[in-house]
């Protein structure tokens, strides 16, 4: 194997990036029209895998913030008087649109964030698609929900998304909040503005009625003036916990309803008769999948002791054999780190690691020169205390331990103040519905990892926050019930 | 308003039974002597308030050599055995009219504490208990309390100030309350979880799960409907509760222990604490092994205290709002402290 990947080398096959038509500056999408921020801030948007200027965008400012949710308070009377019917065809519309432009949303999804295009492609855009698709279709079918019989949205809906996957978390908050009758300002990570504003374009094109989607681009200061507007009915926040807590806090005693899809440190369960070639492959995608920014990794291998040697063995192989570079290439496996900030992060826990105790081993690969980079990692002999198996390192870096029992497996599957997911790997039923059962999870996947679909729900238990995100379970952040 | 209704009171009280609407035996048996009950209180305003049911009994024809009643000393009920608090403290309460019934333990924090640490061990078996026995045993509690319906229609009627019939209304409703939480525990599950058709060779199941150890601060108005409305949810889908209960009206909830402890219930999956919102609320909702709070008895400054305090790790929070405790449940209460866990699995030979 070793010998054939360095007889066959990859020839570059770069996605062509003439299929984005990239404007110097962006303004913030409010009430239906592009303007500049009130105070003339701006701020740059760079592409991770080469720190070039992609364009220029205005930081929104309180005065914009409250622009913004006067222009969707004013929508939501017509908006949510409208039949069901309309706003599901609305919706309908900016799902086919999607499709039609999906070819340059993903190319400037893998810009602007640095994920391979191969998963902006194969990954993000279908799903973002598929989730306006769905919610659609709710639009005119609330009543059937199981929310009583005539269930009513909230009013105006703060949203505050993350930069690992843009538009696809654009795509989580905005369509079922659309599909309930709600009004959204929106505001896009700092490092990842673009996919949002060039889908305030998809609304334009699609006709959608003024002030029904806002866009303010901006930093944490201007996520904190949102969702701290008195205007908002409902804050839907994706992103780190510690934020998560301060938005908690924020809304206490207030009207506004909550929803969080917070951090991670999933444990990915292989016991000792599971395939091990597909465990290999279910960890690879667990952790590497999207350079590791996944809150959902699988960041904690747990493998039964009696296979570690041959599951650890496997793994460096298939390891070796990932592609770090170019996230426009199509062969590209592994893409940039999204900002130099979080590449610090991973740089000081990784640090950490080794200090503490654990081996680090990552495969032989060359980085490029420009742009933020880190290797896929991985750490054995990591103990429970370990802060590289406890703390979210939002990046490829996959913490070893081992486990004996399923009892055992369970016990230190569940020692984390998180519960977003888990993996299991076993070919006996049974077990799995019995491991399935004990982890305090909100997404197990047994056999397979990183599956999303706009049908199954997605959210955590305990820190990782509440609230569930897709399937019928979504609509209740943006019905006003119970 | 009390005073029309004490009046009226008292006049059932006659054609009925003494007991019926004297809140407790305290009362009865101050009502027959009422020098003794000055004696053992020291209240100043116990004989005043005895003064209606007090003649009502004289009418009847008390006996020379009436038996002196046994008083009840209520205590906390936490992990299924009746503590004291840990503190010593109690503190007095007294009927509508100010009347002594009973002193009541004043939880503490350590009380709190405690009461966690038996929800948490109690959680396991009973989240994983089925939902079949769950129901069984919700059932059960409302057969034993049909069977003491007389006793918590006195303690209602003592704390809330209702008239016996008002009082029994509560009551009822309250016994009923616990036969529709009881039907539930095996029907939630289809009503909220699913199979999800996913565009892919998977299966995918949403199924609803406990949070876990839940603190209730129970309203503060009415002491048993309102009690059993926010209690039995919590409950019936598997999750553990450390309950705060009315402060002013704390009895009904105290013998609510008594019933729960005989009625096959798991030591700890109710932990019932009486005290205020006030003290106990912080330590319950800064407490990082509870996992949600349900704030309907405090009121709006302390409650958005209490939010703020949850958020240290991220408990879910049932704001307070307006209650009807006679209207229809609806599921929101069941649902709030659910999770939802959706499994995925390939399909394929």
């Amino acid at each position: 194997m070793d010998k054939m990947s360095s007889v066959f080398e990859y020839a570059p096959a770069p996605e062509s990036r003439a299929v984005v038509d990239l404007a110097p500056s962006y303004g913030l999408f409010v009430d239906g029209e592009f303007r500049e921020a009130a105070d003339g801030r701006v701020f740059k948007s760079l592409s991770p895998s080469s720190e070039e200027v992609l364009a220029e965008v205005a930081q929104a400012g309180a005065a914009d913030v409250d622009a913004a949710v006067r222009a969707a308070r004013t929508a939501f009377t017509g908006w949510s008087a409208l039949p069901g019917t309309e706003r599901a065809k609305y919706l309908f519309r900016i799902a086919r649109i999607i499709q039609e432009r999906s070819r340059e949303l993903a190319v400037l999804e893998s810009l602007d964030n640095g994920k391979p295009i191969r998963e902006s492609r194969d990954v993000d855009l279908p799903l973002v698609a598929a989730h306006f698709f769905y919610y659609a279709g709710w639009a005119d079918k609330l009543q059937h929900a199981g929310f009583g019989a005539d269930p009513r949205p909230l009013g105006v809906a703060a949203q505050v998304i993350p930069w690992n996957f843009p538009l696809l978390m654009l795509a989580w908050k905005v369509a079922p909040a659309l599909a309930c009758g709600n009004t959204v300002v929106l505001k896009p990570a700092e490092t990842t503005p673009l996919s949002a504003l060039f889908f305030a374009d998809i609304c334009r094109q699609a006709g959608l009625p003024k002030g029904v989607v806002n866009i303010l681009t901006g930093d944490g200061e201007t996520g904190a003036a949102l969702v701290g507007h008195d205007g908002v009915d409902k804050v839907a926040f994706t992103g780190s916990t510690e934020v998560g807590k301060a938005i908690a806090r924020t809304v206490a005693g207030t009207r506004k309803k909550v929803t969080l899809e917070l951090g991670g440190k999933a444990a990915n369960i292989v016991f000792d008769d599971a395939p091990v070639d597909q465990a290999v492959e279910g960890i690879v995608n667990g952790i590497f999948f999207n350079q590791g920014h996944v809150c959902c990794a699988g960041s904690r291998l747990l493998v039964q002791e009696s296979v570690r040697d041959e599951v650890l063995d496997a793994l460096k192989r298939r390891m070796s054999t990932l592609r770090v570079g170019d996230p426009l290439d199509k062969n590209t496996d592994i893409g940039a780190i999204n900002s130099a900030e979080q590449l610090a992060r991973i740089t000081e826990l990784t640090a950490a690691g080794e200090a503490e105790g654990a081996e680090r081993w990552a495969p032989a690969c060359e980085l490029p020169s420009a742009g933020y980079w880190f290797a896929p990692t991985l750490f054995t002999g990591v103990t429970q205390a370990h802060r590289i198996a406890r703390e979210e390192i939002f990046g490829p870096v996959l913490s070893v331990l081992t486990f004996r029992t399923p009892a055992e497996a369970v016990e230190k599957a569940n020692n984390t103040p998180y519960g977003l997911s888990a993996g299991i790997w076993t070919e006996k039923g049974s077990r799995i519905l019995w491991m399935a059962d004990r982890l305090r999870a909100g997404v197990v996947w047994a056999n397979t990892f990183n599956k999303f679909d706009p049908t199954s729900p997605f959210g955590g238990y305990k820190e990782s926050g509440y609230g569930r995100e897709g399937g019928r379970h979504g609509l209740e952040a943006y019905l006003d019930v119970v | 308003m009390s005073s029309e209704r004490q009046s009226k009171n008292s006049s059932e009280s006659k054609s009925s039974s003494q007991s019926g609407k004297t809140s407790d035996s305290r009362k009865i048996s101050g009502a027959k002597s009422s020098s003794e009950s000055g004696k053992t209180t020291g209240s100043k305003s116990a004989p005043g308030s005895k003064g209606a049911p007090e003649s009502g009994k004289k009418s009847a024809g008390p006996a020379v050599a009436e038996r002196l009643s046994v008083f009840k000393t209520y205590k906390l009920f936490v992990g299924g055995k009746f503590p004291r608090s840990e503190s010593g403290r109690v503190y007095e309460v007294s009927d509508s009219q100010g009347a002594w019934l009973a002193n009541a333990p004043l939880a503490s924090r350590k009380d709190a504490r405690d009461a966690v640490s038996a929800a948490r061990k109690a959680f396991g078996g009973w989240a994983g208990a089925t939902a079949y026995n769950r129901g069984q045993i919700l059932y059960r509690i409302a057969e034993m309390l049909e069977g003491r319906r007389e006793q918590f229609v006195r303690e209602v009627a003592g704390g809330e100030g209702l008239s016996p019939a008002g009082a029994a209304a509560a009551v009822d409703a309250a016994i009923d309350r616990w036969v529709w939480y009881a039907g539930w525990t095996d029907k939630i599950a289809q009503v909220a979880g699913g199979s999800n058709p996913v565009a892919g060779p998977f299966f995918n199941l949403s199924s609803p799960e406990p949070t876990g150890v839940v603190a209730v601060l129970a309203p503060q108005d009415s002491s048993f409907l309102g009690l059993v409305s926010v209690l039995a949810p919590v409950i019936a889908t598997g999750n553990a509760a450390v309950l705060v209960t009315s402060h002013r009206a704390p009895l009904p909830a105290l013998s609510l222990g008594e019933v729960l402890a005989t009625s096959d219930l798991p030591g700890g999956v109710v932990n019932l604490l009486s005290g205020t919102a006030a003290e106990i609320g912080p330590h319950l909702a800064a407490h990082s092994d509870v996992n949600a709070i349900d704030l309907t008895g405090a009121d709006g400054d302390l409650a958005r205290e209490l939010e703020i305090a949850a958020a240290d790790n991220l408990k879910r929070v049932l704001r307070p709002r307006a209650e009807d405790w006679t209207a229809d449940p609806g599921t929101g209460r069941l649902l709030a402290f659910l999770e939802t866990k959706t499994v995925w699995h390939p399909i394929g030979v």
